[in-house]
C-alpha cells in the first residue's frame, strides 16, 4: 500500500511537472510537437500590437434603412481591409450605428485608419479622367433581365435629379464619339479602381441607365452591390481608436507573465509555510488548475487580452480559496480529536457545500458580465468562469486524491504537518 | 473576536468613508479617464528623459491643453493626454513634430487611444445594468439556497463595497476608466464569494443553536472562518500586487481597483455582511415579542 501510494504520487507529480514544462517551453516527443502555451494562444491587439478603430455613421436613418446602410458600410470596409493583406483583420457591427475594425500587425496606423475610414468613393469618369458625378447621386443599382436581349442579366442604374442632368450631359458627349473608341467609355471607379467600363451608345436623358455585358448572374449582382455600396451617403467619424505598437504589446505580455510567475511563487511559498503537506498538495493542484484554464481557453479559441491576463492572474490567487476552505475544515476536525483519515473525509464533505454556494454566485456574476459586457470585459468574464469551474474541479478531485495518497503513505502523519 | 458587539463602529466607519468620498466626488469631481470624458492619449518613446516643460514647448503650436507625464521604467517615454479627441491625422502631426525634434523612429510611437465623448456614457450604463442584473441573479440564488435576509444582506454588502472603492478613488483622485468598471464587476464576484463562506457557516451553526442569540452565532461563525478569509485575501492580494508592481501602465489601472476591492471585500464580509443579517434577525425577534406580549 505504502509503496503503491508513493509510486502513484510521484507519477502524478512527474506528469504535472512535464505538463508545466510543456506549457512554458513546449515539448517534442518523436514526431509530436507541443507548442508552448504562449504561442498557441490567440492574442488580442493589446498584446500583439495593432490598431482598432470604432467608426460611427453620421446618419439620421433608423430601423431597416439604417440596417441597410450599416451593412453596406460594413461591406465596403471589409473590401478595403481585405485589400490590406493582413492576417486576421476583423470588421464587426457594434451597437446600431457603429462599426469596429481590428487590424492586427498594422505598421502605419494613421495610414490604415485613413484608408479604411474615408467615405466610399464611387465615381463616374469621362475619358479625360475627370469626375462626371459621384456615388452620392446614385439612387439605386440592381440586377435586371431584359426580355428583348434574351434575358441576359444586366445592371440597371438610377440617378437622382442632379445626377440625371450630369449623366445626360456626359452621355451626350460620349455618344458623339464613335462607339468603341476611348472617348465613348464612361468608366465606373470605386476607390480608384475601375469596376466597370461601359461604352455609351446614345444620350441617356431620364436618369435611368442599363449596363449590359456578358455578365453571369454572380458578376452582375456583384457589380450592382459594389455600385450600391459605393453610393453610401454616410460619413464615418472615428469615435474610438486604440493603437498599440508591436513592441509595447510584447512588453505587456512578457511583463504580465513575469508578474504571474512571481505572484505564483509567493503563493506557493505562503501555502507551503502555512499548510505544510496540504500546502504542497495545493501547489500541485494550482499548477494543474493553470494548465486546465490555459488549454480550455485555447480550445475555446478565446482571444487573450490584457484584462484577460489580469483576470487569469487574479484567478490564481483566488483558486487556492477552495483549498483553503478544505484545509481549514480538516484542521478543525483534527482539533476536535478525530484521526487524520477521518478528519480528511469529514473536512472535505463539510467544505463541499460552502465551495459550491460561494462559487455559483461568482459564476452568476460571470454570466451577466459576459451577456452585458463589451469587448474586453467579455473576455475577462470567460476567464473568470473557466477559472471558477476549473478551481472547483481541482480542489475537489485533485486535492482530495493527492491528500489521500499522502495520508496513505503513513510517513507524513504527524498532524503538525497538516498545519493543525 | 466580538464582531457584532462593535457593529456601530464598523457601520459608522464605512458610512463615513462613503459620505466623505461622495461629497469630495461631488465637489471636485471624479478623476475620469478619457474613455469616459472623451479625449486622446498618446504614448511616445523619446529614448531619453525629457522635461515635461520642454515637451510642452515643442507641441505648444497645437494648443492642446495637454497633461504630459513620464512613463516606462527609465521615464524615457511620455504620455500625452488631451481632453479634445484628436483624429488620426492630428495625432500623426503631433508625433511628427516630436519625431523631428528628437529624431525618433516610427516604432517609437508606442500607443494611442482616442475616445469620442459619446462612448463613456454607454460604458457607464452597461456597467450599471450588469451590476443590477448580477445582483438580482445572486439575490435569487441566495434566497433559494439560504433565505431572503441572507440574500438582501449580501447585496447591501456588495453595494457597500462598490461605494467604498468609489469613495477611495474620489478621495485620492485616482483615475476612473473602463478598466475600473471591469475591476468593479470582478469585485462583485469576489466579495459575494467571501460573504457566502461566512453565511454558509452561520447556516450550519444555526442548526446547533439552542437559544436564539444571533449575535453569538455570527461571532462564532466569523471566527471559525476568519483564517480562511484572511488567507484567501492574502493569496489573492499577492497575485494582484505582483501585477501592479511588475505590470505595464495599462494593467496597473486595472490592478489598483482590484487591490482596493479585495481589501474592502474581505473587510465587509467579516464586519458588514453578518452584522447586518444579525441586526435584522434581532429586530424581527424583538418585533415578534412585542406582538406576542
Amino acid at each position: 500500500m505504502k509503496v503503491k501510494n508513493a509510486i502513484v504520487l510521484l507519477l502524478i507529480i512527474a506528469i504535472v511537472a512535464v505538463g508545466a514544462i510543456a506549457g512554458i517551453k513546449g515539448l517534442e516527443i518523436g514526431n509530436t510537437k507541443i507548442s508552448p502555451v504562449k504561442e498557441m494562444m490567440t492574442l488580442g491587439l493589446d498584446l500583439k500590437g495593432g490598431v482598432f478603430v470604432v467608426f460611427e455613421a453620421e446618419t439620421d436613418a433608423s430601423g431597416k434603412e439604417l440596417d441597410k446602410i450599416m451593412n453596406q458600410t460594413k461591406e465596403v470596409i471589409e473590401r478595403r481591409v481585405n485589400g490590406m493583406g493582413l492576417t486576421e483583420p476583423n470588421v464587426l457591427r457594434e451597437g446600431t450605428k457603429r462599426i469596429r475594425i481590428e487590424l492586427p500587425g498594422v505598421k502605419n496606423a494613421q495610414e490604415a485608419i485613413d484608408a479604411v475610414g474615408k467615405v466610399a468613393q464611387l465615381q463616374f469618369l469621362n475619358y479625360k479622367g475627370e469626375v462626371i458625378l459621384t456615388g452620392e447621386h446614385v439612387k439605386n443599382a440592381e440586377v435586371v433581365f431584359e426580355k428583348d436581349k434574351g434575358n441576359i442579366p444586366s445592371v440597371s442604374l438610377e440617378f437622382d435629379s442632379k445626377g440625371s442632368d450630369l449623366f445626360q450631359k456626359a452621355t451626350k458627349e460620349a455618344a458623339s464619339h464613335p462607339s468603341g473608341s476611348v472617348e465613348s467609355i464612361i468608366p465606373i471607379v470605386l476607390d480608384g479602381k475601375a469596376i466597370s467600363t461601359p461604352t455609351v451608345n446614345s444620350e441617356i436623358p431620364n436618369g435611368k441607365a442599363v449596363i449590359q455585358g456578358s455578365f453571369t448572374m454572380d458578376e452582375a449582382s456583384q457589380l450592382a452591390a459594389l455600385i450600391r455600396a459605393g453610393s453610401l451617403p454616410v460619413t464615418l467619424t472615428e469615435v474610438q481608436t486604440s493603437v498599440i505598437g508591436p513592441t509595447l504589446g510584447i512588453d505587456s505580455l512578457n511583463k504580465s507573465i513575469y508578474a504571474a510567475g512571481i505572484g505564483l511563487a509567493i503563493v506557493f511559498l505562503f501555502m507551503l509555510i502555512y499548510y505544510r503537506v496540504p500546502g504542497f498538495v495545493a501547489s500541485v493542484a494550482l499548477v494543474i488548475y493553470i494548465l486546465i484554464v490555459l488549454y480550455v481557453l485555447i480550445g475555446f479559441g478565446a482571444v487573450l487580452t490584457l484584462p484577460g491576463v489580469a483576470g487569469l492572474i487574479l484567478s490564481i490567487g483566488m483558486a487556492v480559496d477552495a483549498n483553503v476552505i478544505i484545509f481549514e475544515r480538516i484542521k478543525e476536525e483534527i482539533r476536535n480529536g478525530k484521526t487524520l483519515r477521518a478528519s480528511l473525509n469529514s473536512g472535505f464533505s463539510k467544505a463541499l457545500t460552502t465551495i459550491l454556494d460561494s462559487n455559483v454566485t461568482t459564476v452568476i456574476a460571470g454570466v451577466v458580465l459576459y451577456q452585458f459586457g463589451s469587448g474586453a470585459i467579455k473576455g475577462f468574464a470567460v476567464t473568470l468562469m473557466v477559472g471558477v469551474i476549473a478551481s472547483m474541479f481541482t480542489a475537489v478531485f485533485v486535492t482530495k486524491t493527492l491528500l489521500k495518497l499522502f495520508v496513505g503513505l503513513n510517513a507524513f502523519n504527524n498532524t503538525k504537518l497538516y498545519g493543525a | 473576536m466580538k464582531v457584532v458587539e462593535k457593529k456601530k463602529i464598523w457601520f459608522g466607519l464605512s458610512i463615513a468613508i462613503i459620505v466623505v468620498g461622495l461629497i469630495m466626488g461631488m465637489i471636485q469631481g471624479f478623476n475620469l479617464g478619457i474613455d469616459f470624458t472623451g479625449g486622446t492619449m498618446m504614448q511616445i518613446n523619446l529614448n531619453k528623459q525629457v522635461a515635461v516643460k520642454e515637451v510642452k514647448e515643442v507641441i505648444k503650436e497645437f494648443d492642446l491643453d495637454a497633461d504630459i507625464l513620464h512613463v516606462g521604467e527609465a521615464k524615457h517615454e511620455i504620455m500625452i493626454k488631451t481632453k479634445k479627441d484628436l483624429n488620426s491625422k492630428e495625432r500623426q502631426k503631433v508625433f511628427e513634430v516630436l519625431q523631428t525634434k528628437y529624431k525618433l523612429k516610427d516604432t517609437d510611437f508606442r500607443q494611442a487611444e482616442q475616445f469620442g465623448p459619446s462612448i463613456g456614457e454607454e460604458i457607464q450604463k452597461k456597467a450599471f445594468l450588469s451590476v443590477a442584473i448580477a445582483a438580482i441573479g445572486m439575490l435569487i440564488y441566495i434566497t433559494f439556497r439560504f433565505e431572503f435576509k441572507f440574500g438582501a444582506s449580501a447585496i447591501i454588502t456588495l453595494l457597500h463595497d462598490i461605494l467604498v472603492v468609489l469613495a477611495v478613488f474620489a478621495i485620492f483622485r485616482i483615475q476612473i476608466n473602463s478598466s475600473f468598471v471591469a475591476a468593479m464587476l470582478t469585485i462583485v464576484g469576489y466579495s459575494i464569494n467571501d460573504t457566502i463562506v461566512v453565511f454558509d457557516r452561520i447556516r450550519e451553526n444555526i442548526k446547533f443553536m439552542k437559544k436564539k442569540n444571533y449575535d453569538d452565532i455570527v461571532d462564532t461563525s466569523v471566527n471559525q472562518t476568519l483564517t480562511r478569509s484572511i488567507n484567501t485575501s492574502v493569496t489573492t492580494l499577492i497575485t494582484i500586487t505582483a501585477l501592479y508592481v511588475f505590470g505595464v501602465e495599462s494593467i496597473k489601472a486595472f490592478a489598483l481597483p482590484l487591490i482596493a476591492g479585495t481589501i474592502t471585500g474581505t473587510y465587509s464580509s467579516i464586519f458588514i455582511a453578518s452584522p447586518i443579517w444579525a441586526s435584522w434577525k434581532n429586530w424581527e425577534l424583538r418585533k415578534g415579542r412585542y406582538n406576542a406580549g
